[in-house]
């Protein structure tokens, strides 16, 4: 699987997550999610942003808990639960959110 | 929500009529193939080509070359290796009790999903090529005779699709005359596959993670230690107190080996948290493993002895490096089945374990007999807003044992919730103990690839699930392994009823455990508005300080 996107080609995997994870950029983001019929909102660009720093640092997706504990200190406590993710990413936070923010899906028993 | 007929649930018996069969409802490509760069790290074989689209999966030219005597040398070395594995190629005699047993079948309808003609994908090619009969009438060119089949494209085509719709869950054996076990015919044509370029993309790719960071998430040392601070800040927030997980403590007496979805998902890290609080509340001095912070062992369901092996060596080095006197399993119903059943054999002996204690242990045989003893002081009214049923998970339930009597495995997770919950109804007898029905996710189905194939391989459990809904106001159903979990809060939706009704066993015990010196809510609340107020002078004097800082 491939994506255009400004003219480049963005290799993809079977589940469309990103081949090569230097090849992200938010117009990628936008790609992605519009290939799923998502329009990215700041609130989607909160996350997405949240996730790509925690990756740079830990080399992996964060926690659903430490995701919506990282949202709620960061939005506001009513933002800081599993549901206001869904609503986001019904797909899952994990994996649709990851997938847009160019991150490898968390693998195993999740 | 899907592209494909959800199956109907009524609730009304609890049990799943037996379809009319559907032929090849359930064809497909089958999952994701792996790519050589994943065989290369399980040392299978890389000398295929990948292919570059689902329709291409099973060409010939796709697989090794030579890929037909390779399959079938591995079949000779594989039936030589597990004595079981050929009589059961050989016994069985289609009586047919197996037909009905499979939540595969009952969900799919497709008859090659019933476990005789799951097993008899891989018979027929033994008979062909292995049996006195199939050699001869196959050199006759009517193999079918007795019952026998040349290996073909077609027939590898069927075996990837097919041995990826068993989730390896035995309850089928239970019924078979012959203990006929279809769980260990699967793991053999999966390990056959592996050797003719045809491995699983999700069993593969997690077993490389695990190889090279320690668990099947690849979470790093660092982000593991960033989470479990941050699970003990979570615990301390509740109750006022400080309660440990610690990570690669040298000498402390007890490694616990969990599944690491307890690190990452819900509702498996508040299934952590119970553990955490339990060690605390009883006083063990207990570490996790960064080097062996998994569980899980994806070796058994690819069939790989090799790679079974490894990943329990990982525990067996941790053990020993850390020092420790005992191995304590978390919620993994896989893993358990490992532990219980083959480690000593596979990362044994364990001689320098403390031999007082059960070598591995369950969690949950360390909390079900502190709470019959009343060590553990419990307030059952935390857990009043739910009414429970209880998920046996087929590796804990088939293929394992608790405590030392018959039917621990059942009864102990029973107990544990008994004592901690005022509320519990057991569903149908038979979708329970070693009639469980599988989850629909286990043996490596837990992937986005076969959500079809999760999907109606739950529909035998959400229909008794149903049932005590209906009759008896059940809200939640709590479970003791990793996939269970993250495959019910995936797929219940389908059926009605949300991702929040799938609970851990020790979330359960976690809500009801009132810890010693443990905050009451209120005093919580004047604790966190002290907090608040002292963050706010604080912050005040800070301003004053930099304002007076301005003015100089």
């Amino acid at each position: 699987m491939a994506l255009e996107v400004d003219g480049q080609t963005i290799e993809l995997d079977e589940e469309g997550y990103l081949v090569d994870l230097s090849s992200w950029t938010p117009e990628v983001a936008k790609a992605l999610a519009a290939g799923e019929d998502v329009e990215l909102t700041d609130e989607h660009w909160d996350i997405i942003n949240f996730l790509r720093e925690y990756y740079d640092e830990y080399q992996i997706a964060p926690a659903v808990r430490v995701l919506t504990k990282a949202v709620g200190k960061r939005l506001g406590k009513d933002k800081g639960n599993s549901k206001y993710l869904y609503s986001l990413f019904p797909y899952g936070p994990g994996k649709q959110a990851c997938k847009y923010a160019g991150l490898p899906k968390p693998t195993g028993c999740v | 929500m899907a592209d494909y007929e959800i199956p109907k649930i009524s609730g009304e018996e609890g049990i799943v009529d037996v379809p009319k069969i559907k032929p090849d409802a359930m064809k497909s490509h089958g999952p994701w193939v792996s790519k050589p760069e994943f065989q290369e790290a399980m040392h299978f074989p890389t000398d295929f080509k990948m292919p570059e689209d689902v329709s291409q999966y099973g060409d010939a030219d796709t697989l090794v070359e030579n890929w037909k005597e390779r399959a079938l040398d591995k079949m000779a070395d594989l039936k030589g290796r597990y004595r079981s594995l050929q009589v059961f190629l050989d016994i069985c005699v289609k009586c047919g009790a197996c037909t009905d047993k499979c939540h595969y079948f009952l969900g799919s309808a497709d008859p090659k999903n019933m476990p005789v003609a799951r097993q008899d994908l891989l018979r027929k090619v033994y008979r062909r090529y292995f049996t006195f009969a199939g050699k001869f009438f196959g050199k006759l060119g009517i193999p079918k005779f007795v019952g026998a089949a040349e290996l073909t494209e077609d027939v590898v085509k069927d075996w990837y699709n097919y041995y990826h719709q068993c989730s390896q869950c035995r309850r089928c054996s239970v019924f078979c005359p012959y203990g006929i076990d279809t769980a260990e015919i699967s793991m053999a044509a999966r390990e056959i596959l592996d050797h003719i370029g045809m491995g699983q993309k999700y069993c593969t790719e997690i077993m490389g993670k695990l190889n090279k960071i320690g668990n099947n998430l690849g979470l790093p040392e660092a982000a593991l230690a960033d989470t479990l601070e941050g699970l003990e800040e979570d615990i301390y927030d509740d109750t006022g107190v400080d309660v440990k997980l610690p990570l690669d403590k040298k000498g402390a007496e007890i490694l616990l080996v969990t599944p690491s979805a307890d690190f990452f998902a819900e509702p498996h890290v508040d299934g952590l948290m119970g553990y955490a609080k339990v060690f605390h509340e009883l006083g063990l001095d207990w570490t996790l493993s960064s080097y062996a912070s998994e569980g899980a062992n994806f070796g058994m369901f690819i069939g790989s002895y090799e790679n079974m092996r490894k990943i329990s060596l990982r525990i067996r080095k941790a053990a020993k490096d850390l020092g420790v006197k005992r191995i304590v399993f978390g919620e993994c119903g896989h893993a358990w089945r490992v532990a219980y059943s083959f480690l000593n054999t596979l990362a044994g002996p364990f001689d320098f374990l403390d031999q007082n204690y059960p070598i591995p242990q369950h969690v949950l045989e360390i909390t079900e007999p502190a709470l019959a003893a009343g060590k553990l002081n419990i307030d059952k009214s935390q857990n009043d807003d739910m009414v429970l049923t209880f998920h046996d998970s087929c590796n804990i339930a088939r293929g394992s044992r608790m405590g030392d009597k018959p039917g621990g495995q059942f009864e102990i997770p029973r107990n544990v919730i008994k004592a901690v919950c005022n509320n519990f109804v057991d569903m149908p007898a038979d979708t329970i103990h070693d009639a469980t029905f599988c989850c629909g996710g286990g043996g490596g189905i837990l992937t986005d690839d076969l959500m079809e194939v999760r999907v109606k391989g739950a529909q035998p459990r959400m229909e008794a699930l149903k049932y005590v809904t209906n009759h008896f106001g059940v809200t939640h159903m709590a479970a003791i392994c990793a996939i269970c979990k993250s495959q019910f809060t995936k797929v219940i939706p389908y059926y009605g009823f949300t991702m929040d009704q799938i609970v851990s066993v020790h979330q359960l015990v976690s809500n009801a455990l009132i810890l010693t010196g443990q905050l009451t809510e209120e005093e919580i609340e004047a604790k966190e508005a002290a907090e608040e107020a002292e963050r706010l002078a604080a912050k005040e004097a800070r301003e004053k300080a930099a304002e007076e800082a301005d003015k100089k």
